[in-house]
């Protein structure tokens, strides 16, 4: 993938996150009925200059400082989208009797944003793949 | 790196909230079966469900289902002496099934079954449009 990033940008990056997103979203949505079960999304801001600032020539993405022994490290259980970092749980409105917060219509709202701006991100690539097509071709 | 954790995750939950279904027709099929005694009744089946932090990896769990218990709620004592069923003092029992909790289950087991379907839909689709990615 090193060789392709100057050519689809961010979106390689965006695709992954929102990927993880929806998987996080997908798992939320699944365990509507399950008692106990927070419901949890990304940071989708900080997960994606996490995940560019992996690459070379990128910007490297802020880090936040521990200044106490007593601080929890964020941001460094590990790198790339795929770390626990950038997890949150969601503020329930109204929580069920049972602990569990999640709120299926929320769920499934952020669910069809992630996968719609999953979609706006395949144009962009599917645009920059077309136009490499174009120039090598040359008709 | 898994593109289809997603399918994991809803299948989980399809399979979860259709044994969810099944308890609930089979409690509704049971409703009226009148027994003799308080032990010998029907009692109502509830399934157990977890979420199954191995199936879909961190942060993204599936469904896990614990098992199926019964209802510890006491069984329905009728008084009808005329019944063939009927004890000593004229009593029959009917199963702890509460018909209408259980409509009730069933309303909310098929809308979560309906949303992960659209779940697995949505991700089927971005997935095939990745894999047709410059055609």
């Amino acid at each position: 993938m090193a060789n392709l990033d100057p050519i689809f940008g961010i979106h390689a990056d965006a695709m992954s996150v929102q990927r993880r997103r929806m998987e996080v979203l997908s798992a939320n949505i699944a365990n509507a009925d399950t008692p106990g079960f927070k419901a949890r999304d990304i940071d989708f801001a900080a997960a994606l200059s996490s995940a560019a600032g992996n690459g070379a020539g990128t910007t490297p993405s802020p880090r936040a400082l521990t200044t106490d022994a007593r601080h929890i490290p964020i941001g460094m259980g590990g790198s790339g989208i795929d770390s626990a970092a950038q997890l949150a749980y969601r503020v329930a409105t109204q929580p069920s009797v049972d602990g569990n917060t999640v709120d299926v219509q929320v769920e499934q709202a952020k669910f069809a944003d992630a996968a719609l701006h999953y979609q706006a991100s395949l144009q962009f690539a599917d645009g920059k793949i077309r136009s490499l097509l174009t120039a090598i071709t040359g008709q | 790196m898994s593109s289809f954790k997603i399918f994991d995750i809803a299948g989980s939950a399809l399979s979860a909230q259709s044994l969810r279904l099944n308890t609930v027709a089979s409690n509704l099929a049971n409703a009226d079966a009148i027994s003799g005694t308080a032990d010998g009744t029907y009692k109502a089946r509830l399934p157990m469900f977890k979420a199954a932090m191995e199936a879909g990896g961190d942060g993204s769990p599936g469904v896990q289902v614990l098992g199926v218990v019964e209802s510890q709620a006491l069984a329905d004592k009728r008084y009808e002496p005329g019944h063939p069923l009927a004890d000593a003092e004229g009593y029959v029992y009917a199963p702890n099934v509460n018909v209408v909790e259980e409509m009730v289950n069933m309303i909310s087991a098929s809308r979560s079954y309906q949303s992960s379907v659209e779940v697995m839909n949505t991700a089927k689709e971005l997935a095939s449009r990745t894999l047709s990615l410059g055609r």
